[in-house]
């Protein structure tokens, strides 16, 4: 298949590399609001609108972002596109907006849309962008659906509020609570982990199957969310840089930069 | 007031504990939680940030946003102050206070855009919490996020040594144990 097109950008996020069951981003939102198929769906949607927004646009502005500012830059038209869905949902979705609550504005701080927009949407033109946002979201919608279908019939015996569990079964409501979601990821890593050990003794390349960065913090600076974290304390030094210039404190700005040498 | 204050630092730290009951800040609660001393790090920092975050958050909805009506910009202000905050508390650190900075410091980067930092902020704002109200809920809330990575960090050390099935290995072991310490928290809601 054609690098970067359509389609394979399409089968690339919903399949190869699956947010959720491959590259392991943006757990948060993954176990908070899976208690039910439908809440997991609305979640993925709304999350799959501001990936592919977001992913658009950055790569309209890619040769016009500066380099050393791109961080705060993404994370700008991120939250922005975050605030009109928010808006939009209140409006017209009233129900989903009360279920995902306080998970919608935190969207911005999700590792995919952020992740997305530094691997693939600054350095591509803008339709396989779209579609990257598209086929990420799409895929994370798919997963966000599965878990959140799982729960609610471990949970409550229904799918999509349909009963689907005869009516002797007692529904184990443990699955729809926080510990639920623990075990339900537990599983999930567990057969993730499975698949990997399987795959290498087949001899097979297994390096994109990670987890995000649960591994640990302190070590994943090439992949996740650290590495954006130094990239962001760098811009916004330069930031607080040209802010303290403006205030004519330059004793200050010679010791910073000196100390910044130092580094 | 008192009464409430204390009812707000029970319920945000123990009750619906930050990750163990809301998800937010999952990344260093796994990532950060392989020894105690570590953890305990991350918790402090977590502490410092957060209160700190809080603060600047509530008095800018309070003294900007509101006055001029622009609440609904709030996401997108809150997560770039915190963003520009947390450098210059390092950025202060570093400068004046060598001794904190070099036990903080390492932490500090990782979290910047750490969610627990922004749900707070956010939760504060939905909850029409005071400034200090505010307050004292993110601190409460970050004392949760460091009781309950302290003691993850805890049971992962005495895990070192026991016999786990091949794919259990690493994060879903962990997981589990979240999920289990998730089920002895779900106790502490006979508290209120």
């Amino acid at each position: 298949m054609k690098q970067n097109s359509i389609s394979e950008r399409l089968i690339n996020g919903l399949v190869k590399e699956n947010p959720t069951f491959v590259l392991m981003l943006g757990m948060c939102p993954t176990l908070a609001v899976t208690t039910s198929a439908v809440n997991g769906l609305g979640m993925g949607l709304t999350t799959m609108v501001v990936l592919a927004l977001s992913n658009m646009f950055i790569s309209l502005l890619r040769k016009v972002i500066p380099d050393k500012v791109r961080i705060p830059a993404f994370i700008v038209v991120i939250a922005s596109f975050v605030t009109v869905v928010e808006l939009l949902l209140k409006a017209f979705i009233p129900f989903l907006y009360a279920a995902l609550g306080l998970y919608i504005p935190l969207i911005v701080v999700n590792c995919i849309i952020l992740g997305r927009a530094e691997a693939y949407a600054s350095k591509n033109d803008v339709v396989s962008s779209l579609f990257d946002g598209i086929g990420m979201g799409l895929g994370f919608t798919c997963a966000l659906t599965i878990i959140g279908a799982v729960r609610e019939l471990l949970g409550a015996g229904q799918v999509f509020g349909v009963n689907v569990m005869p009516a002797s079964y007692v529904p184990c409501s443990i699955f729809v609570l926080a510990p639920g979601a623990f075990f339900v990821l537990a599983v999930l890593t567990a057969i993730q982990n499975k698949v990997k050990l399987e795959g290498e003794k087949k001899g097979k390349d297994m390096s994109k199957i990670q987890s995000g960065c649960n591994s640990d913090c302190m070590n994943c600076k090439e992949s996740g969310c650290s590495r954006r974290m130094i990239d962001a304390s760098e811009t916004k030094d330069d930031l607080e840089v040209i802010e303290i210039t403006e205030e004519n404190d330059l004793p200050d700005v010679n010791t910073d930069k000196e100390e910044k040498n130092d580094d | 007031m008192i009464k409430d204050l204390l009812i707000i630092m029970i319920s945000s730290s123990l009750v619906s504990n930050v990750v163990l009951s809301q998800f937010l800040g999952l990344c260093p609660f796994l990532g950060v939680s392989k020894k105690t001393s570590t953890a305990a790090g991350m918790g402090t920092a977590v502490i410092f940030v957060i209160t700190l975050a809080s603060a600047v958050a509530g008095a800018i909805y309070k003294y900007i946003l509101k006055p001029f009506d622009l609440t609904y910009l709030q996401t997108i202000v809150f997560i770039l102050v915190i963003a520009a905050l947390v450098q210059f508390v390092e950025m202060f650190l570093k400068k004046f206070m060598k001794a904190l900075y070099q036990a903080l410091g390492v932490y500090l980067p990782l979290i910047t855009t750490n969610c627990a930092v922004l749900g707070v902020a956010l939760t504060n704002v939905q909850k029409n919490y005071g400034i200090l109200t505010g307050i004292v809920n993110g601190f409460a809330t970050a004392v949760g996020f460091t009781i309950s990575i302290v003691i993850l960090a805890g049971i992962r050390e005495k895990m070192e040594y026991n016999d786990i099935p091949e794919s259990f290995k690493g994060m879903p072991i962990v997981l589990v144990t979240a999920g289990l310490m998730a089920i002895a928290f779900c106790g502490f809601s006979g508290l209120l």
